[in-house]
């Protein structure tokens, strides 16, 4: 955005800061004000490392930056981010380029009513069919620019009513996106005896329509796509029982090869728990679901709608980042169970200082689908049933972690995981030279406290498989001083690649110091080139080899 | 019309700035609590003792280390400074129905709610999980600290117990 628009901003939300003033003395206004806001910096100095595949780039150095400022003053609330590309870094979207305010926003609240103009993020139930947000880390942003209003017309009864068009790097989408989202508390609406009731349930509906102009000659394209969602919440005592559904008209676009099927997906969560136990389970299907408002858009450009991923989102490097799953929105059919129990202290298992256990198995399929002939003239491109499993398996997991303190100064992790992944689905590459993908993965993570402020904490992971690139290996050591200082080491090494001249050392050193929410980090050394995930938005990061400088920092 | 426009700019911040000597008070947004319903953060009350608010997810792993090791003094905490610990988990829908299982599970006492659209997180300007606050019996935040490395907790502590003490931090 250019200086001129901030300008238009900022005379935009004057009168609003003007008005409070003309009523009351500046000194009272002002002194009610306050501001506060982060900042991220990360920057790389790049080297070429032939053996890696990674090159240098002609800036030497790459640098992603933005700072948040928010001001707010009773019910009055505004804010911008600054972002600086100088020039992106590398695995960012390259669209990132130069500077820019790619956010900002004024709002004020009343007692039923909340107004935001400019920039937002908001979600619809589970995101089926809308969900506006940042992944910082990876340069996802989806946020609307537009307004956004929400009512609560009641207790237990609210209203979120959105218009707007999509963050595209520094500009906006094309498609205009407008949606409209109920909840009913119902104890609370309906009052009486049932607010006390230990049952307690919760009903939501939603409906989102997009508008894009049709361009095509070839095709006769929907120009206003609607989708609309239902939902519930059911909950007694330990436990709890949600769902959604969602249904979207027609939509050809690129994603799905425009075709004029309609979409629909469906996420259903059960569990129970109670102290010492959790047990849940969920499943979900999507069929045809890709909601983006521009029919051609591609990567994660525009998307409207979030469909979760129902895998388990793993925290150790080669769990994480050599084989992580992402939903097919096209078509998938997904089942989850976890259980977390915790062993009591002054058990045979649970020993002197306890134990816990986390078991997850999850597991992926393609939806039972069948092609409709090349002489079919309703362009449906195929009939399924959203609730048949397909033959297809896509993703299998079964995760086993169990969490031990052996005295006050040792602890560890120890993770085991069994994996099958089939890579020419979810990456997209050609199944008659890759092959499903089957690996056994262990970890242990152990803790050792020297004292009260220092310790030491080492990583052993493994990964087997006899598919890919076969066998790696990580070992981290982190020595900790705190609350202020740390230094870590870690070595990736392809030890089993059958190309001998690729069992390549991933090697990696930091350092890092903190105070308060100042954070301060150096790296050297290689990056493997891979997948790389915040939050479960994950994207592709090219190898690279140098220098790292990272700070964050929030007043 | 610009050099203008960047002076007004100077002038409102630096006149904020100034002005802004009280401490900073607990943002509002709307959370989901463990039973689905929707909760004020401006209306988090300890009855006038301090409560610790911190960032975390079921898919971050020094989060959950700092989490699980408080848990274990916790009890005394609470003895001691009268303290509340609110855990505000920003899983989003992927893992949101397992926080409550993964709590309980976990025997956790702390009060534990879902920030699934990040609100309350962008309203405190929080970068990166963990992240944790030290909220005075006013309401008021006076102290907080970014990441974890193992034996934070312990200043976490001092501090907690100066504030109830009453001291300056």
């Amino acid at each position: 955005m250019s200086l001129k628009k901030v300008i238009s901003f900022v005379l935009l939300i004057a009168p609003f800061i003007a008005n409070n003033i003309s009523a009351q003395s500046i000194d009272q206004v002002m002194s009610r004000g306050e501001i506060h806001g982060n900042f991220q910096l990360d920057m790389q100095y790049y080297q070429e490392d032939s053996l890696i595949g990674a090159t240098a780039v002609p800036e030497h150095t790459l640098m992603n930056g933005f700072a948040n400022f928010i001001y707010t003053n009773g019910n009055f609330e505004a804010g911008f981010r600054y972002e600086s590309y100088l020039n992106t870094m590398l695995g960012f979207p390259a669209k990132y380029k130069g500077n820019g305010i790619g956010y900002r926003y004024a709002s004020f609240t009343n007692e039923e009513m909340k107004i935001t103009v400019g920039n937002f993020y908001e979600q619809f139930g589970n995101g089926l069919i809308f969900r506006s947000y940042e992944e910082r880390g990876l340069g996802y942003d989806n946020a609307m620019d537009g307004i956004r209003i929400n009512y609560k017309l009641a207790e237990g009864l609210s209203v979120k009513g959105v218009i707007g068009k999509q963050r595209l790097y520094f500009e906006s989408g094309e498609g205009i996106v407008r949606g409209i989202d109920g909840e009913l508390m119902v104890n609370d609406v309906l009052g009486g005896t049932l607010k006390e009731s230990k049952t307690k349930l919760t009903l939501g509906g939603s409906f989102v329509s997009k508008y894009q102009a049709d361009q095509s000659s070839q095709y006769n394209l929907p120009e206003n796509v609607g989708a609309y969602a239902g939902r519930f919440v059911l909950q007694r005592g330990k436990i709890s029982l949600n769902g959604e559904y969602a249904r979207k008209i027609n939509d050809p676009s690129a994603d799905n090869n425009f075709i004029y099927k309609e979409g629909e997906a469906f996420y259903a969560q059960t569990s129970y728990s109670s102290k010492g136990f959790g047990l849940t389970f969920s499943a979900k299907g999507v069929d045809n679901m890709s909601f983006r408002s521009d029919r051609n858009a591609s990567l994660t450009d525009l998307q409207i709608n979030y469909l979760p991923t129902l895998t388990r989102q793993h925290l150790y490097n080669l769990l994480a980042t050599l084989y992580p799953y992402a939903t097919q929105p096209n078509g998938e059919i997904a089942f989850q169970g976890e259980l977390v129990y915790k062993f009591k202290k002054e058990t045979f298992l649970g020993g002197k200082n306890g134990m816990s256990l986390l078991i997850n198995y999850s597991t992926v399929y393609n939806i039972d689908s069948t092609a409709l002939p090349a002489s079919d003239t309703t362009y449906l491109g195929y009939t399924s049933n959203l609730f048949a499993i397909g033959e297809e398996r896509y993703y299998d997991e079964i995760n086993v972690e169990l969490t031990k303190k052996f005295s006050p100064k040792l602890s560890g992790i120890f993770t085991y995981s069994n994996i099958m992944f089939n890579q020419a689905v979810v990456q997209g590459k050609t199944p008659q030279d890759h092959p499903d993908i089957y690996a056994n993965v262990g970890v242990i993570d152990l803790t050792y406290k020297l004292n009260k402020k220092h310790a030491i904490r080492a990583e052993f992971q493994g990964l087997f498989t006899k598919q890919d690139h076969q066998d790696w290996a990580t070992v981290l050591i982190e020595y900790s001083y705190a609350p202020h200082w740390f230094i870590a080491v870690m070595d990736q090494y392809n030890f089993g690649n059958l190309i001998e001249k690729e069992r390549i050392h991933y090697y990696f050193a930091s350092a890092g110091y903190l105070k308060g929410t100042n954070r301060i980090q150096i790296g050297y050394g290689r990056q493997r080139e891979g997948i790389f995930c915040v939050g479960g938005v994950c994207r592709n990061v090219p190898a690279a080899s140098g220098l790292t400088l990272s700070i964050t920092s929030s007043f | 019309m610009k050099k203008l426009a960047l002076l007004s700019i100077l002038t409102l911040t630096s006149f904020i700035l100034f002005s802004q000597t009280e401490k900073r008070l607990i943002p509002s947004a709307t959370l989901k609590n463990m039973e689905g319903a929707n909760v004020n953060t401006s209306d988090f009350n300890n009855d006038g003792k301090p409560m610790i608010i911190n960032f975390w997810a079921t898919w971050c792993s020094p989060c959950k280390r700092e989490l699980n090791n408080i848990a274990e003094v916790y009890g005394d905490w609470v003895k001691t400074t009268g303290v509340k610990l609110i855990a505000v988990s920003i899983d989003d829908a992927r893992n949101a129905g397992k926080v409550a299982p993964y709590v309980n599970g976990k025997a956790w006492e702390y009060e534990v709610y879902i920030d699934s659209n990040q609100d309350f997180k962008r309203a405190l300007n929080v970068n990166n999980v963990p992240h944790t606050f030290l909220v005075n019996g006013k309401g008021e935040i006076v102290w907080q600290h970014n990441s974890y490395l193992e034996g934070d907790e312990d200043e976490l502590y001092e501090a907690l117990k100066k504030l109830a003490a009453g001291e300056d931090l």
